[in-house]
């Protein structure tokens, strides 16, 4: 269980360290599937079909349909494979790392029920929205920055599985919904924006500004 | 009658929009849903239902207090919408018809959410739901409001969604056996577990504050209220925003249940006194009448959460200002959009002379503004009013100062815009533009009802407003 937390921990860094699209998709998408293959590991002995369909919806969802989606994207955008970096590789990685110290330390700070006490959970989830924050803010690409936004919401899935045993699947459910909404609706305006500006460049987006 | 009704109706007109054939005959169907939906919330407000403590969803007093001004601004606006998209028939309006009714499902869900996750599921719906409207000028700079409007949007809703975890989490620690129904979380009270309530808080302010607008988690709004049409405008200024802010209410009365009222109200008044000075600011400086009117909705939205922070009096003092400030900001941008249009420019560069070329929404919004600026008789200047006085009998000196200060600013950054392209000579090629844009009564009409609303907020509150609210304060402070 925690062996994966630390898994998802150093893809986290890795996918902040990685200067090429299609490897910060597939980091992205190994980490989906780690995450999904978790609420089995955390709920074995108590098995039943929800966490087992949270589970297979995750693994689906977050390891194939999202990435698959972004390399279509990427495809039809014919994107430049190199990842731009606003906040360069060693800085974000850097930053990264200290981020996971923090996590580590501020999960102290938060009490645990007996059953959670001795997992990697929320310092894993906050880790992972921090790194997510970091590829939100320090990446030119529109694309990066949809992977981004998926890490974030990997960390915050990753708190949730802390509550999958008390509360109904409606939050769970929440989620995956999001995820892929989110993407399909980004994934649209991507292509927009390719078609009215022939670049995923957000940095070209400053019409808009005071 | 069944109060879900307000939630299915408007989507199932959604459904019938997004079959109906015709492009023209389509838009009708927003003003013949958005009077169903008006009779209804009427009738639900005149009959308040009962609702049992662990529903999810209900037509509790806090919606009551609330959702029938969303449900009059969107039955204006549709009424709006009629001539708009006549106008604008060269676009086809399956999408924005089908998904501007989805919205008003959507938000009348959100009103009515008493459990933590559907508020959730049902803010993040309408966010989602609104991209599509953002974006159907289809302009390049449409499409960059949207993506910063996602983005950002986004990132509020994961931060709100992380703090409803927390906000469960904190549950399960005091002992909870997993109900999140905000009955609940408040009878569950001190049992909380104090650090993840505070965790919560905090991450639920950012998040819903995101969705609200408040600064600094602001930025997508110029960009969204600029290059969207003037009607997503009004009814994103007026409603969507009000979701968030009662989803603020509904969570700050679980937090003064578990004992961490006085902090939440610190950071309140703080973000709020905060969200005023940057709109300020930014008022004085902005070029743009419709990135104004964005401006003066972050204004706005900060005196709410200021509203919210000062107890009893000062949450019946917002919720009074949710009216008065989403009845009168619908005017200003009904009429705005009509300037707009007929400027071909929403920039004080180009846009000149708009008492000459559109007089009838120059005037409408010109009064609008004034109203909007807390210019007596007008709804506005009364809420504000209640706003400061809460603020002074529960002894904010300072933060009454600040208050009106930032509404001083905000004044001269208001009524510099305004001036600026009512007066002056018209530019040649917009007066052509102009007669294409004719102002009919379509167009006319719909603004001067809301500004007239406004009006009538102000000049007499109706009694039973007045009880509406006051009931919606006894349902979040029970104890006070």
């Amino acid at each position: 269980m925690n062996l994966l937390i630390g898994l998802a921990m150093g893809l986290n860094l890795l996918a902040l360290g990685t200067n090429r699209l299609p490897s910060l998709i597939r980091v992205m998408s190994l980490q989906g599937v780690v995450l999904g293959v978790m609420p089995l590991l955390m709920e074995h002995d108590t098995l039943n079909w929800r966490v087992e369909a949270v589970a297979l919806a995750t693994i689906v969802g977050k390891g194939l349909v999202i990435p698959g989606l972004l390399r279509r994207a990427m495809r039809a955008a014919n994107i430049d494979r190199e990842i731009e970096p606003f906040i360069g590789f060693v800085p974000s990685l850097l930053l990264g790392a200290g981020g996971t110290i923090a996590a580590v330390a501020l999960a102290r700070a938060l009490p645990l029920l007996p059953e959670h006490a001795g997992t990697l959970l929320v310092p894993g989830a906050i880790a992972s929205i921090l790194t997510g924050f970091i590829l939100l803010i320090g990446r030119v690409k529109a694309i990066s920055q949809v992977c981004g936004y998926l890490i974030l919401e990997n960390g915050i899935y990753l708190f949730g599985l802390l509550l999958i045993h008390s509360t109904p699947l409606l939050v769970e459910s929440g989620i995956l919904l999001d995820v892929t909404v989110g993407v399909f609706v980004i994934g649209i305006i991507v292509d927009r924006i390719q078609r009215a500006f022939d670049s995923l460049d957000t940095r070209k987006l400053t019409t808009l500004r005071e | 009658m069944n109060p879900l009704l307000l939630i299915i109706v408007p989507l199932l007109g959604a459904a019938l929009a997004a079959l109906w054939p015709s492009n023209r005959t389509r838009p009708w169907l927003l003003p013949v849903v958005g009077l169903a939906h008006a009779a209804m919330t009427l009738w639900f407000f005149i009959n308040p239902p009962v609702v049992a403590p662990g529903d999810w969803l209900g037509f509790d007093p806090l919606a009551r207090a609330v959702l029938p001004a969303v449900s009059l601004l969107f039955l204006v606006c549709a009424a709006y919408g009629v001539p708009y998209l006549r106008i604008r028939s060269e676009r086809p309006n399956r999408v924005f018809v089908a998904v501007l009714l989805a919205v008003l499902g959507l938000l009348s869900a959100g009103h009515q959410a008493r459990h933590l996750g559907v508020l959730w599921i049902t803010t993040e719906a309408v966010t989602l739901a609104a991209v599509p409207l953002i974006h159907f000028n289809s302009t390049p700079r449409a499409f960059e409001a949207t993506w910063k409007y996602l983005l950002i949007g986004g990132t509020g809703i994961a931060l709100s969604l992380l703090g409803s975890f927390c906000l469960g989490y904190a549950s399960l620690h005091g002992g909870g056996v997993g109900d999140l129904t905000f009955t609940a979380l408040t009878a569950q009270g001190t049992g909380l577990s104090s650090p993840w309530v505070k965790t919560a808080w905090v991450l639920l302010l950012v998040g819903y504050g995101t969705k609200m607008g408040l600064a600094p988690m602001h930025t997508w709004k110029p960009d969204a209220y600029g290059e969207a049409p003037g009607i997503i405008g009004a009814i994103l200024a007026g409603g969507v925003t009000t979701v968030a802010f009662t989803a603020i209410l509904r969570v700050r009365a679980v937090i003064g249940a578990a004992g961490e009222g006085p902090i939440a109200d610190r950071t309140l008044l703080v973000i709020g006194l905060f969200s005023m000075l940057v709109a300020a600011l930014f008022l004085l400086g902005t070029r743009d009448f419709k990135r104004m009117l964005a401006y003066s909705s972050v204004e706005h939205m900060g005196i709410l959460s200021i509203g919210a922070s000062l107890g009893g009096a000062g949450v019946a003092a917002a919720l009074f200002h949710v009216w008065s400030n989403g009845l009168t900001k619908g005017a200003l941008f009904l009429s705005a959009g009509n300037m707009r249009r007929a400027a071909g420019s929403a920039s004080m560069d180009n846009a000149r002379g708009m008492s000459v070329l559109t007089p009838r929404s120059a005037a409408i919004f010109i009064a609008g503004m004034f109203a909007v600026t807390a210019c007596p008789p007008f709804g506005p200047f009364f809420s504000e009013l209640q706003v400061v006085r809460a603020a002074v009998a529960s002894g904010h000196g300072f933060a009454t100062a600040m208050f009106l200060g930032c509404l001083l600013l905000a004044f001269f950054g208001l009524t510099r815009v305004a001036f600026g392209i009512a007066d002056g000579r018209p530019r040649l090629a917009a007066k052509t533009n102009a007669k294409r844009c004719a102002e009919t009564i379509g167009v006319i009409a719909p603004p001067l009802v809301l500004l007239g609303l406004s009006l009538w907020l102000g000049l007499r509150t109706p009694a039973m407003l007045r009880e509406a609210w006051a009931a919606a304060v006894t349902q979040l402070f029970p104890n006070p």
